[in-house]
């Protein structure tokens, strides 16, 4: 078990796999929000559905849309179950404000270099501590 | 967070519902920043106009109130919205009236969109419907306190006017306007406001292509950060940092820039740096430049080019006079449509001038309060667009599953009316 702290901005305690990106998101043109997926055609990510997992990513980027797209995947019913983020900008602050999911910033160790995609993660967003319960390699 | 009297007052309800509610999103929302206090603020840019399938669906349960609460102010509560506390604008928005008809944008969201018109202006907001207000009369002094969104729109209040915003959301934005409040945080701070990293152009940069290409490359290279940029650069007028900042906000997440002798709060490559250490210089030059050209037009296969669109951000009316001039007399192919799109106040003026008899002569069509990146929608059979906006480049392939070219307005004009591209790098 690894863990990782960081500043909770949100709220929650959830547990789900993590899905990692070192590329910024983009809410406006980076992402549907009736599916859950991210439709940048230049984005490592592109066709992956974030929904129901922990979103692990540098920040957010683009227009400042970004809050309100992220906030319609909850009014949509497609939001990630959690969010971790390094870059701490007005965007992705809000947004994760108004998605409501249980937010941890700038966890230490970084997250990007220390969550895989795929492993199963808890974000505390009371305490700020993200803890890696199992990873990816060791699941079957 | 710091809050004052007034804003302990605010935040317990002393003036209703909606205020509190307001004071409860912006205290979360500064606390989560690490914002030791708010700041007062008397202009705010937003959106909360513009239809969208979940605001449908709130307006449907509880009307416009349901819709501002839940998505302009992050409250489930069913309360009223009374009078915007301080000047508030409506950015750009979806299609109006003028496009009915002329995509598949429903009516029903136009009208929808009227019926939120009529509720807002009641409640003090200006339906200015443009991403650039500065081109409509909302043009902040220099080290005025904004909460705007609209990235492009940010960029150029702080860079070019030197009024101070971050960039906010749908749901700050909703909250400064009952407020007149917004986090004190970020580019608010003047010591925020330096450059982090230099870029030279070592190839002429002048004219709003060059502009926009360079905007796309300083933005991919610094993200957020700010970058002040040197070298061999034209004078720019408002057309071309409104496209620069665009791209940098575009391919990143520029808020502010500097360009030494030119921006207003950077009179020298060493105020721009705010005294500190000079970054060392990222070259712009020839290969960079070609870089970013192929970029913005990888998703170009076919050059049978059914769609021009113009405007992004919204044209200003020496843009329209170029266009208008350069369709005097033509008339564009067949199986082409060319739209413009602009901010609704200066469409008044292109009608008066004559811009838009000229361009509607030719076929083509000056749209206002919105664009297809928006509104997600191009004239019918769409396969392949053209533009002059390094904004509508990136996003459209993305946003329709269109296809892309980048190039100058003469390059995008040919399209229109030979329904063939033949741009190219020079």
């Amino acid at each position: 078990m690894i863990e990782l702290r960081g500043r909770g901005i949100v709220p929650g305690v959830v547990e789900a796999p993590a899905l990692v990106t070192r590329e910024p998101i983009s809410g406006f043109g980076g992402i549907d929000v009736a599916t859950g997926t991210v439709i940048e055609p230049r984005h490592e990510l592109f066709g992956v559905c974030f929904t129901g997992q922990v979103l692990v990513f540098p920040g957010a980027k683009g227009s400042s849309g970004w809050s309100g797209f992220f906030q319609s995947t909850r009014l949509m019913g497609t939001a990630p179950a959690a969010m971790v983020f390094d870059v701490l900008t007005t965007k992705a602050v809000l947004g994760a404000i108004v998605t409501r999911v249980p937010t941890v910033v700038q966890a230490l160790p970084r997250p990007l270099e220390t969550i895989r995609t795929g492993d199963l993660v808890r974000v505390d967003g009371e305490s700020g501590v993200v803890t890696i319960l199992q990873s990816a390699s060791s699941s079957t | 967070m710091r809050l004052t009297d007034d804003e302990k007052r605010m935040r317990d309800g002393a003036e209703g519902e909606a205020v509190a509610a307001a004071m409860d999103l912006l205290v979360r929302y500064g606390d989560a920043l690490g914002a030791e206090r708010l700041v007062e603020t008397r202009n705010v840019a937003g959106t909360m106009t513009q239809p969208s399938p979940a605001k449908a669906k709130l307006v449907e349960e509880g009307g416009w109130a349901k819709a501002y609460a839940v998505i302009n102010l992050d409250c489930d509560r069913d309360i009223e919205i009374p009078r915007m506390k301080v000047p508030t604008c409506q950015l750009q928005h979806g299609f109006a009236g003028d496009a009915s008809g002329l995509t598949h944008y429903a009516d029903s969201a136009i009208r929808l969109q009227d019926d939120a018109e009529s509720y807002f202006s009641d409640r003090g907001v200006n339906i200015l419907a443009t991403c650039t207000p500065y081109q409509v009369g909302n043009l902040p002094v220099r080290g005025e306190h904004c909460a705007w969104m609209e990235s492009s729109a940010v960029v150029y209040c702080n860079s070019v006017l030197g009024a101070r915003t971050n960039c906010e959301g749908a749901s700050s934005t909703g909250a400064a306007a009952l407020t007149g409040k917004i986090p004190y945080w970020g580019n608010h701070l003047p010591e925020n406001r330096h450059a982090t990293h230099l870029v030279r152009a070592d190839v002429t940069v002048d004219g709003f292509q060059e502009w926009g290409m360079l905007g796309y490359f300083v933005g991919e290279l610094v993200q957020e950060a700010r970058p002040a940029v040197v070298g061999k650069l034209g004078q720019p007028d408002l057309a071309d940092l409104k496209h620069f900042g665009a791209a940098t906000a575009t391919s990143g997440g520029v808020e502010l820039y500097h360009l030494p002798g030119i921006t207003p709060e950077a009179p020298t490559l060493e105020a721009a740096f705010g005294g500190a250490r000079i970054a060392e210089p990222v070259s712009y030059g020839a290969r960079e430049r070609a870089a970013v050209y192929d970029a913005l037009n990888s998703r170009g296969t076919s050059r049978d080019v059914d769609f021009v669109l113009l405007g992004c951000p919204h044209a200003s009316l020496d843009q329209v006079a170029q266009l208008a001039a350069l369709l005097e007399g033509r008339r564009l192919h067949a199986d082409t449509e060319l739209w413009v799109m602009m901010p609704r106040a200066l469409s008044s003026v292109a009608f008066h001038n004559g811009y838009t008899r000229t361009i509607t002569a030719a076929g083509g069509r000056v749209l206002t309060d919105s664009c297809p990146a928006m509104s997600r929608a191009a004239p019918p059979g769409t396969r392949v667009f053209a533009t002059d906006s390094a904004k509508q480049a990136h996003y459209l392939p993305a946003i329709l599953g269109i296809e892309a070219w980048f190039g100058t307005l003469e390059e995008c004009v040919d399209a229109a009316l030979t329904g063939r591209w033949g741009g190219g790098l020079r």
